[in-house]
């Protein structure tokens, strides 16, 4: 119901007189409306909810993020886990959320 | 996907784990309201990996569990009608009404559609003139733009065959009613992140300060999740009570404002049953009379449909944190998610079903 996944905006259209855009979620490619992130730019991240875009990613933030990302993730394979320490082979796939609910 | 995994860290969540023992000195009850927070932490096992000073319980926070049985029945009496076409989002379909779940209808031969967005109901309506298009507009503060949209959107076209079957729940006067009972247990709360995305913190200074609960909006991810407690427990410790934003990347203060207007111009508050626990004065929001035209309630005539909750079922309790979900005599049992006696075991964001899912039943 509530899954809201941050995803990359490729495009941005107007349809039926809404603010669309094309977004990347990690390689999935959909179509979501723009109209409640009206300064939304071509490159952004932005968080979408059932169809709708609700929140710009704040880019610094997002970069920073990508920064210290695959440093962490590579520590943590090393060691053979993920997180909290559960071993890799025996851990779930998360391909239901991505991303949170509310 | 590369920007949440920095938030599912496990150096990070062992850390963040470490300071919250070295903080914890008392015991303290706090409770997530978000299912989808609920889903993560039985999930990844958090509330196991926590002091055991510290007891989370789970919040009224999924839609669709809180959804009452009435709302289900009359989309129920909407669905089956031959020139109607109902769109819902997936995890309504099997939600169970008093006798039987939207899925039923559908192999019955009425027109259930799945979609991903009110907007694509919006366009089977306008692909269909000659049928009604219904869409079953569940959902918190989060969910409401997108339907306020899809009305908006359908009143400018002059989409007369649109029409949404509202249920809408606001989140705010529910944490103030389980404050309010005279069997709160709860201390401190982790606010929903995606409630705050669209509707902004304020709104949660007056409850913090009158019932002197330390407030954190918090996201989803495991390490969102801890540091939200740890910014409870350090309140909690100290004796203060503020409102914090722990998921900032996302949450600004004033929240969506485009999204809170059209909202406005849309809907109006007006009192909600929830499912287990009833009515909530001015707890939900219903389409304005303007819209009436686009409110299936009025257009099908089902508003006065009532109806009783099956007694088996503790979900109520459950949703309000009193009760967890191995405590109910039917969980696994009668009640799985195959065959769920209560909405709770439906949705994956429901208490039960993530306690049936990680197999918390071995536990009890
Ligand atoms: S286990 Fe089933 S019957 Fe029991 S409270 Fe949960 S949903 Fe209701």
């Amino acid at each position: 119901m509530c899954l809201a996944i941050p995803g990359k905006v490729l495009e941005v259209y107007e349809e039926n007189g809404l603010k669309m855009g094309r977004i990347d979620y990690a390689g999935t490619v959909n179509v979501a409306c723009l109209s409640y992130v009206p300064d939304v730019e071509i490159g952004q991240y932005a968080i979408v909810h059932a169809g709708f875009a609700i929140s710009v990613i704040d880019e610094e933030e997002a970069q920073k993020t990508y920064e210290v990302w695959d440093a962490l993730v590579e520590a943590a394979a090393e060691e053979g886990t993920d997180i909290f320490g559960m071993p890799l082979e025996n851990s779930e796939p998360d391909k239901e959320t991505g991303g949170g609910k509310s | 996907m590369k920007y949440l995994d920095e938030y599912r860290n496990p150096g990070i969540a062992r850390r963040i784990l470490a300071e919250i023992k070295s903080v914890t000195r008392n015991p303290w009850v706090i409770m997530e309201i978000c299912g989808g927070q609920t889903h993560s932490i039985i999930k990844n096992g958090i509330d196991q990996l926590l002091p055991k000073e510290i007891e989370l319980v789970h919040g009224p926070g999924c839609p669709v569990c809180v959804t009452p049985l009435e709302q289900i029945d009359k989309a129920l009496v909407i669905a089956a009608q031959p020139d109607v076409i109902f769109a819902s989002f997936g995890d309504m379909l099997r939600v169970p009404g008093s006798e039987k779940d939207l899925f039923m209808v559908k192999s019955e031969g009425g027109d259930v559609r799945i979609v991903y967005s009110p907007l694509d109901a919006v366009k089977i309506a306008r692909e269909n003139p000659e049928k009604k298009v219904v869409f079953f507009a569940v959902g918190f503060e989060t969910t409401a733009p997108n339907n306020a949209m899809a009305v908006w959107q359908a009143h400018r076209e002059g989409l007369k065959n649109f029409s949404i079957l509202v249920s809408h729940v606001l989140v705010p006067p529910a944490m103030r009613a389980l404050l309010s009972s005279s069997q709160n247990r709860v201390q401190g709360y982790l606010a929903a992140g995606h409630v705050c995305t669209i509707m902004g913190c304020e709104e949660y200074e007056p409850i913090a300060h009158e019932f002197k609960v330390p407030i954190v909006v918090t996201g989803f991810e495991p390490v969102d999740i801890l540091e939200g407690v740890l910014m409870v427990v350090k309140q909690l410790e100290a004796g203060t009570v503020a409102v914090e934003n722990q998921y900032a990347r996302v949450v600004r203060r004033e929240g969506n404002r485009p999204a809170q207007e059209l909202i406005k111009k849309v809907m109006q508050v007006s009192d909600r049953k929830w499912r287990g626990i009833g009515e909530i004065p001015a707890s939900g929001l219903s389409l304005r009379p303007e819209f009436s035209d686009h409110d299936a309630e009025v257009v099908f005539q089902v508003g006065d449909i009532q109806v009783e909750e099956p007694e088996e079922c503790i979900s109520g309790l459950v949703l309000q944190g009193l009760k967890k979900p191995f405590e109910c005599a039917a969980f696994g049992k009668q009640c799985n998610p195959q065959t769920p006696l209560g909405a709770t075991m439906v949705s994956t964001e429901g208490a039960c079903s993530a306690y049936y899912a990680y197999s918390r039943h071995q536990l009890a």
